[in-house]
């Protein structure tokens, strides 16, 4: 046999060595990670399967029963939910939403409430005929150290459009996640402070 | 009514705009009687802070007569107020802990999402200062909406002249806080970098709070002046080695505390603020840090830094290292400027602090363009300027 050319040698030595590192590491066990304590909706993964799950805390200061009544009452959700465009009874605990969508589409979702537990969560579900396939709910918890109540809405929801109906969604601002975080901001500032902040110096006529 | 509007680099107009309304139930309007160009308008002026839109009303230093009142306002019409240019909503956990700039619900939710996405948490609302802090209208203007007018306005008693009270809207609570940044500790040596309004009120401040050496650092002549008159040692740095003056003139030891009131555009050919400077034209985003570098180096070893100088984006070069092993403190923010006004309105009342001595130009609104030229261009004569609407 040939003795290798000696320009060959460090070539071969590191690839062998890169070689035996790629197999060494291929070998290793893959590190278990077990469960931490962060919500399944902070995952790097937001799909889980069809759905995409999302959802936000908000500290508000007031009492849990407050806001459960605030968001129980339909008189209230118009001033709340900015893309809304309009909500109605169609049967017992089941309403009808139209909710502005991006480019000028409207989303409807029909929705019945599956749990209420007065002051602590409220959960719906969509019904069957619901153009929208989504659940929700909001669960209230005492904040520590007195500072009111810690809101958390998580929803799952089959995106109009899978994939790149979200990404359009999202690049106009009209997806769950943007949209619920404004619309908690939003709750949050009426509770606290009575009003919702606007930089308006005069009313548009 | 008429107003100074940004339109662009070097660019303010005096437009006539629509007239304030009361938009929600705690809302006050004021018609301003006298209002301020800040430093940091300079900001603004010089385009370095993103999220200004073109006809934005500029103007965070005012005062002004009550002309109407919202539904829960507290404010009675005719009365004379300074107002905080800090919204903030009271209420909040941040209000409650006296973290006024830190507010929660005083920036629309529409515009708290850039802050969120540049600094992680959304910013409070601030009078004429960018949609980054909610596109408020300002104060160099005939009148103001007035968000939240039982929290923020200062009620002042007739028989005191406006131009005596209308820095606590800024610059006065800022240059306060900025020395109570510093923790000031009998027989400290407290150095304090740019003599504009801010830092000469540091200088001030700092000796109120029993410093027992101020040095203050610029290349103005009457900058420096002024800092003299107020008791301070000087560094004209444009004729002085600065790191070298501060050693030797503080014993040896180096500053107690350093304040860095220059903020995100430092002036000077160091290497460093050549590097930032070109960075900075390229796009907004990068600060010129270098009096913050500078400031960094010079503290003393387990010294205290106080940065009231505004900055917005990001800065390389930051000696990280200096921070870490000399074990120093930093405390900074944008001014919680309800937590001082009745203190300070009540030193001012009993003549303990004086700020009038800072006014070097009074121009009515229609001035205003004129104003920030002169303010920008000839910092060593223009040391502030107060509009009359």
């Amino acid at each position: 046999m040939r003795p290798i050319p000696i320009r060959f040698a460090l070539p071969v030595a590191l690839g062998a060595m890169a070689v035996l590192v790629m197999r060494n590491k291929s070998r290793a066990p893959a590190p278990a990670h077990p469960p931490d304590s962060a919500p399944g909706r902070t995952a790097r993964q937001h799909w889980f399967g069809d759905y995409l799950v999302t959802g936000r805390t908000v500290t508000i200061d007031a009492p849990r029963q407050t806001l459960f009544d605030m968001l129980r009452d339909p008189a209230r959700l118009p001033g709340i939910l900015s893309n809304l465009q309009d909500m109605q009874a169609i049967g017992p605990d089941t309403w009808r939403w139209h909710i502005k969508g991006p480019l000028g589409q409207q989303i409807e979702a029909h929705t019945r409430i599956v749990e209420e537990r007065s002051g602590e969560s409220l959960a719906w579900r969509s019904t069957d005929d619901s153009p929208l396939d989504t659940e929700g709910k909001i669960t209230l918890r005492d904040a520590p150290g007195g500072r009111g109540t810690e809101l958390t809405a998580r929803i799952a929801y089959r995106p109009p459009g899978g994939d790149v109906g979200h990404w359009i969604a999202t690049a106009f601002r009209r997806d769950p996640h943007s949209q619920g975080r404004h619309d908690l901001k939003r709750l949050k500032m009426l509770v606290e402070t009575g009003e919702i902040a606007t930089a308006a110096w005069y009313k548009e006529t | 009514m008429r107003a100074l509007t940004w339109h662009g680099r070097h660019d303010v107009r005096v437009d006539t705009v629509p007239d304030p309304e009361i938009i929600n139930p705690r809302d006050a309007v004021i018609e301003v009687t006298a209002t301020a160009i800040c430093g940091s308008d300079l900001h603004l002026y010089d385009a370095v802070i993103p999220g200004m839109q073109t006809g934005d009303i500029l103007g965070h230093e005012f005062m002004g007569r009550v002309v109407e009142t919202g539904r829960d306002s507290t404010l009675k019409k005719g009365q004379r107020v300074v107002v905080p240019f800090t919204i903030s909503c009271g209420s909040c956990l941040f209000c409650k802990k006296q973290q006024y700039s830190a507010c929660d619900n005083s920036n629309p939710v529409d515009t708290q999402d850039a802050s969120e996405l540049m600094y992680g948490h959304a910013m409070s609302g601030l009078f004429g200062y960018s949609h980054m802090t909610g596109g408020y209208a300002g104060g160099q203007a005939q009148y103001v909406r007035v968000p939240f007018s039982d929290v923020g306005p200062v009620v002042i008693p007739d028989g005191i002249e406006d131009e005596k009270v209308l820095f606590l809207s800024d610059i006065l609570p800022t240059g306060w806080m900025a020395a109570e940044n510093a923790r000031i500790e009998p027989g400290d040596t407290v150095a304090v970098w740019g003599c504009g309004p801010v830092g000469l009120f540091a200088v001030q401040s700092a000796l109120h709070m029993g410093a027992a050496r101020v040095i203050a650092i610029d290349r103005h002549p009457n900058r420096l002046r002024l800092a003299r008159e107020l008791g301070a040692q000087v560094i004209d740095y444009s004729q002085t080695h600065v790191l070298e003056a501060l050693m030797e003139m503080s014993g040896g030891i180096g500053p107690d505390a350093v304040i860095d009131a220059v903020g995100m555009e430092s002036h000077g050919f160091a290497p460093d603020n050549i590097a930032d400077a070109l960075k900075q034209k390229v796009g907004v985003g990068a600060d010129r840090a270098h009096a913050l570098r500078m400031a960094l180096m010079a503290v003393r070893k387990g010294g205290r830094v106080s940065i009231p100088g505004v900055y917005g984006g990001l800065v390389d070069k930051f000696p990280l290292g200096a921070l870490m092993e000399k074990g120093l403190e930093v405390r900074t923010g944008q001014t919680h400027v309800q937590r001082y006004t009745e203190d300070l309105l009540r030193r001012i009342g009993e003549g303990e602090i004086d700020t009038t001595f800072l006014i070097s130009h009074r121009l009515g609104l229609e001035q205003a363009p004129e104003g920030y030229r002169n303010f920008h261009d000839n910092q060593d004569e223009w040391t502030k300027v107060v509009l009359t609407p």
